[in-house]
């Protein structure tokens, strides 16, 4: 047994992230990992390299329990981890990318470099791939990056090689090259912990597989005796908690209406979109999926270069998110702490920020206006403040995201975007965003919503949209969707899906 | 949901001061200067060494109302002691083509304007750093200055430019006006105007505030062009206290106002700082110079001490951070 965890817990504040996962990994063998966007698949791999400490469980390396793993003992203990973006550093050359880490002696050895050179070489040989050592790594490719990194692993002698979405990027050619090298290095005693949402490529190199689930370990399967079919019934099935259901609204006007809607630059595809007053539209995919990339160019971030946009029936250009904000537009953006809202700012302050021209005549402020539209806002949204002076950096998560929200809706926006509305915040104040959501549709706001939680999706959704690479794969109404409906259109049909990316 | 007032009324003083320590603790350690001062060199608060303190430091405060902008706006404009001598010799050249000094005024309010809004283009059209472009066109007027004047001064001005033409007692209260009224016209501005708002969003976070609609570029664009003004404005305060225009007159303001922003409070992460802050901090660096000088110290102590005040102002704010 190369790898063992028993039993492994991790908490965030009170988030249980991982709730005694027990996984483990032979010499020689691919043991694939799967679950949806928030199972635990990321925490229990930075677990394996020492990024995270657990707080309960047992870590064993090659028959040996190790106490305390550190990025540098999980690199001694020959575990190597491969990101879906490869980090490297972009101005340095193969070679000397490959050497970090690798070479003996103080900071004041001298540098044989015919050696390094030499050494690289070696290293890109063995797993096939024809890259000069003297190239700066700015300028390879994805997946070139990506064979430089496993020849890096090789060089450190991994035993354990993990690897999380290395073929996101990669064209099918690329692929199979990469399963060559996957499969030799099983050849080679290696045992590799493979993390895809690529479900049809698993049966090509995966031995075994487990599934998780809230942080669970769901089954684990030999991967010839399981199907497609009941790896998605595994991954879904995440607990209903404090959804707060949306209550039935007639659809009203169309508010939004996309046809052929595209952005080269951030991968939106041909993106045919609806969505009414009075509506909750939920848009379902993985991570990557293209989501925030669509909600971006709905907001002007990144200006679409196709199709067309039109807003209450009127064709619309939105190049700027200025542009946006006049036509009725709102974002509350998945990065709530970063620029959901402005932390050193009053709460006040926060709430009137996007309708400054509001709340000033002739641009000078109406402090009074401003304090009665705060106080207005506070009021209802129910947000914990202690005073409206306070900056908005000391409130909690929830009510963060309800002051961002409290931005928009003094600002009256026909089209309300919300990206991930309730990730990060507590139970509570989640049941009360969701409220929210429901009464704002109630009175003929037209929302879109990203989230990646499925019951959220399902809860809050009139209709669902799902995507995936950036186009999107299927609608789904409130009634006929499941949790399995959606993830396997997020995951993609085997043909379609692969000439999609 | 309680009132702010009624807070202030339940926390007292104390916690209203709160948010402006940084600013009062500042102002405390320049009652402690004036306090030494009291006893040891009472001859300090005599009219004269005051006026020549207002004098001297208007311009100084001027500039460092634009500057405190540009530092919320996390930028920094080091440029604006070049930007200062060449609005200086241009005011001059105006006032000897026989223009009325009030044209001059404005003219060379004008040309700081003009050199402004050309770092704003390099730093938010080009988004160039802006330490990077603001050092190449300090360079680039400062030498153009040099071989355009070969270190020549500005001389036989009419009576008209110096002291405005006023006589030195009204002159001297006129540039000491000027500068306070732009100081209170701008501090009350960054908080009361629209704009002034925006400034801060930027500064705080610009994506945030790009995410609601308010473009970072434009504002940015806006200070650099505001303190190329305000560097004019300055300029002309500076010009008008002598008979000669001395076109190195601008030569390391840009360092002497930084620090007087900076030991006024404005967080260099920008975002966080106020002009009142600013002044005070202005106030105190200004003062060392004659404090000194009345102390019967060495007056070649001056950059030192003010060393040791930039050290210690920035030294706090690193502490109150890691407090937090």
């Amino acid at each position: 047994m190369l790898l063992e965890l028993r039993e492994i817990t991790k908490s965030f504040g009170g988030v249980r992230a991982l709730k005694g996962v027990s996984f483990d990994l032979r010499a020689g063998e691919i043991h694939a990992l799967v679950g949806e966007n928030g199972a635990g698949k990321s925490t229990l791999i930075k677990v394996v390299t020492g990024a995270h400490a657990p707080d309960q469980g047992d870590l064993w390396v090659q028959g040996q329990a190790v106490a305390a793993m550190s990025p540098t003992r999980a690199r001694e203990l020959g575990i190597a981890a491969i990101y879906q973006q490869p980090a490297l550093f972009p101005d340095l050359t193969v070679a000397e990318n490959i050497a970090i880490g690798l070479e003996p002696g103080g900071v004041l050895r001298r540098i044989r470099w015919k050696e390094r050179g030499d050494r690289a070489r070696r290293l890109l040989e063995r797993i096939g791939a024809r890259i000069d050592v003297q190239t700066r790594v700015r300028k390879l490719s994805m997946p070139e990056q990506q064979l430089v990194e496993i020849a890096r692993a090789l060089g450190a002698e991994a035993r354990i090689l993990i690897m999380d979405e290395p073929t996101a990027s990669l064209s099918d050619q690329e692929v199979d090259r990469l399963f060559q090298v996957i499969v030799d290095l099983k050849a080679h005693g290696v045992g590799v912990v493979y993390i895809s949402h690529r479900l049809e490529e698993l049966p090509r190199v995966a031995d075994r597989v487990t599934a998780l689930r809230d942080g669970a370990v769901v089954g684990t399967r030999r991967m010839d005796e399981t199907s497609r079919g009941e790896l998605i019934r595994m991954m879904v099935g995440r607990e209903l908690k404090a959804v707060f259901p949306k209550t039935a609204v007639a659809a009203g006007d169309v508010v939004l209406e996309t046809r052929g809607l595209s952005c080269a630059r951030t991968g939106v595809r041909n993106v045919d979109l609806v969505v009414r007053a009075g509506e909750i539209v939920g848009l379902a995919g993985l991570v990557g999926a293209g989501r925030t990339e669509l909600a971006r160019v709905l907001f002007g971030l990144t200006p679409a270069d196709g199709g067309e946009i039109r807003l209450r029936d009127r064709p619309v250009k939105i190049p700027s998110p200025g542009a946006a904000v006049r036509l009725g537009v709102a974002y509350v953006p998945e990065d709530r702490r970063r620029h959901g809202v402005i932390l050193e700012m009053t709460t006040a302050a926060n709430i009137t920020l996007a309708t400054l021209r509001q709340i000033s005549r002739l641009g000078f402020l109406d402090f009074a206006r401003e304090r009665a539209i705060a106080h207005d806002y506070v009021a209802r949204l129910g947000v914990k403040t202690p005073s409206l002076d306070a900056p908005v950096g000391n409130l909690s998560g929830g009510n963060q995201q309800k002051v961002a929200l409290a931005r928009w809706l003094v600002a009256g926006p026909a089209l309300l975007i919300l990206d991930e509305p309730t990730q990060g915040v507590d139970v509570g104040a989640k049941a009360e965003i969701h409220r929210l959501m429901s009464e704002l549709a109630e009175r003929g706001l037209a929302v879109l919503m990203i989230s990646s939680e499925l019951p959220e999706i399902l809860g809050m959704s009139d209709r669902i949209v799902v995507m995936r690479s950036g186009a999107i794969m299927g609608t789904l109404e409130r009634s006929g969707a499941t949790q399995e409906s959606i993830l396997e259109l997020a995951l993609g049909h085997t043909a379609a899906a692969r000439t999609a990316s | 949901m309680s009132t702010s007032s009624a807070e202030v009324r339940s926390n007292g003083i104390l916690a209203a001061l709160a948010p402006h320590r940084r600013e009062l603790s500042v102002l405390l350690a320049y009652v402690v200067l004036l306090l030494v001062l009291a006893v040891v060199a009472p001859r300090f608060f005599r009219p004269d060494p005051i006026r020549a303190l207002l004098v001297s430091n208007a311009s100084v405060l001027v500039a460092a109302v634009g500057m405190t902008m540009i530092i919320l706006c996390r930028q920094i404009d080091i440029s604006i002691g070049s930007i200062f001598s060449v609005c200086g010799v241009a005011a001059g050249l105006l006032v000897k083509m026989g223009l009325p000094m009030p044209v001059v005024g404005l003219g060379t309010i004008a040309v700081g304007c003009l050199l402004g809004a050309l770092n704003g283009l390099l730093v938010a059209g080009l988004r160039l750093p802006s330490i990077v472009a603001t050092l190449a066109t300090m360079v680039v007027w400062r030498e153009s200055l040099r071989y355009a004047r070969e270190g020549q001064f500005v001389r036989d001005l009419p009576p008209s430019f110096q002291w405005f033409g006023l006589g030195q007692a009204l002159g001297q209260t006129a540039v000491v006006a000027l500068a306070a009224v732009v100081f209170v016209v701008f501090a009350w501005s960054l908080r009361n105007v629209a704009v002034g708002r925006s400034v801060l969003a930027v500064g705080s976070d610009p994506e945030a505030a790009r995410l609601v609609g308010i473009p970072p570029g434009r504002v940015i664009f806006g200070v650099f062009t505001l303190m190329g003004l305000l560097a004019g404005l300055a300029a002309l305060l500076n010009a008008v206290r002598f008979a000669d225009v001395d076109p190195g007159a601008g030569g390391g303001l840009e360092l002497q106002v930084i620090a007087a922003v900076v030991v006024g409070g404005t967080a260099v992460t920008g975002g966080r700082g106020t002009l009142l802050g600013t002044l005070i901090g202005v106030a105190l660096l200004g003062s060392i110079g004659p404090a000194l000088v009345f102390m019967d110290a060495k007056p070649q102590w001056e950059k030192a001490v003010q060393g040791l005040i930039i050290l210690a102002a920035v030294a706090t704010d690193a502490l109150e951070r890691q407090e937090r």
